[in-house]
């Protein structure tokens, strides 16, 4: 029995050390919450990102495993972001084509989305009192995880909190989307889509493909358009914005 | 895929490496994306293998990011002090950005017309 214990607590050790072992963690966990999401019909407080964050987080902290043992098995996803951004020029590319027949009104309601979303951000935080590396990890919230991310990392702010802002926002946009633009009296699914796009990025395309392909085009193409201007306009702004 | 990855892999390190080189204030990934969406442009089209990829990494994209977003258990502490205004900055934030973004858009359409 003595023995058989030993064994036990030897194959624990090796599977604490055992480097794949939060990696097909990460990737069961995520396939559970993808199929709660499924059969939840795509409700979006179960999306699949969330449930995952927050059933890892709970399994961690009963296990007393600590983040950064976890982070580091769990490395080899985590560099995958890096090329998965680089493949969002497939969609860009693709969805470019809309911009022609309206250059001008897509572009500049861009510009406008686009800095109502960093600078709206950052003057709420300060209404309410949030911390500079807060407000620096809210800046970019209305753009792509992995881009926001990258972002937040080369500013100071920090990545953890943006991804999870970032999903909370998309969310949220998804969410509400339909009643605001009953409200506002905007009918035009074309506009929906790039307001989607602008202020709740993959989430709002999502929720933009459900509207209409254009809508859902339009989103993508918007998406695409203020990640590049975020990671563009935000180092500018933070460098003149007072931040304490 | 093998090829698309490698496609994907060197524009990458050519961002990083700019970005690096030249000091630029954006991440090495968007000048990345950036650099590749030209090269598409100049090519008129995307190349079937980098397609096959690049469709299969978006469908797995949120899996990508659980190993940061799980950090968020190390900030219990922050979220305890300013989850709430957290929380009200987001959706008073995304209210605006959505309302601002369609409604000049809209008014500038209707202008064009």
């Amino acid at each position: 029995m003595n023995e058989l214990s030993a064994h036990w607590q030897l194959a624990l050790a090796w599977l604490r050390d055992f480097p794949a072992l939060w990696l097909v963690a990460t990737a069961a966990v995520f396939l559970l919450a993808d199929k709660a999401y499924r059969l939840s019909r795509h409700f979006p407080l179960c999306n699949p990102l969330l449930l995952s964050v927050a059933g890892l987080a709970v399994l961690l902290t009963l296990l007393h495993v600590p983040y950064a043992d976890y982070f580091h098995g769990a490395l080899p996803l985590h560099w995958v972001l890096g090329p998965a951004t680089v493949a969002l020029a497939v969609p860009l590319y693709l969805n470019l084509h809309h911009v022609r027949a309206s250059l001008a009104p897509l572009s500049i309601a861009l510009a406008v989305g686009g800095l109502t979303g960093i600078v709206s951000a950052l003057l709420l935080g300060q209404l309410f009192g949030l911390s500079p590396a807060s407000l620096i990890s809210f800046a970019p919230k209305s753009v792509t995880t992995p881009i926001a991310m990258a972002i937040s990392e080369h500013l100071g702010g920090l990545p953890a909190l943006t991804a999870n802002v970032v999903i909370i926002t998309g969310i949220f946009g998804a969410v509400i989307v339909v009643p605001l633009m009953r409200l506002l009296g905007v009918r035009d699914l074309m506009v929906q889509g790039f307001a989607l796009g602008v202020a709740a990025h993959g989430l709002g395309t999502a929720r933009a493909v459900q509207l209409s392909e254009t809508a859902g085009a339009f989103s993508g193409l918007a998406m695409g358009l203020n990640a590049v201007l975020t990671s563009l306009a935000l180092p500018l702004i933070l460098a003149v914005w007072p931040l304490h | 895929m093998l090829y698309g990855l490698t496609v994907l892999f060197a524009f990458l390190l050519a961002g990083e490496m700019i970005v690096r080189t030249a000091g630029l204030p954006i991440p090495g990934s968007v000048l990345a994306m950036l650099l590749l969406t030209a090269w598409l442009l100049l090519r008129r089209g995307v190349e079937p293998r980098v397609a096959k990829v690049s469709s299969g990494l978006m469908r797995y994209m949120p899996l990508f990011f659980v190993p940061a977003g799980v950090g968020v258990m190390d900030l219990g502490p922050q979220l305890a002090s300013e989850g709430w205004s957290m929380l009200a900055v987001i959706v008073l934030s995304t209210l605006i950005t959505l309302a601002v973004t369609a409604l000049t858009l809209q008014w500038l359409l209707r202008r064009q017309r």
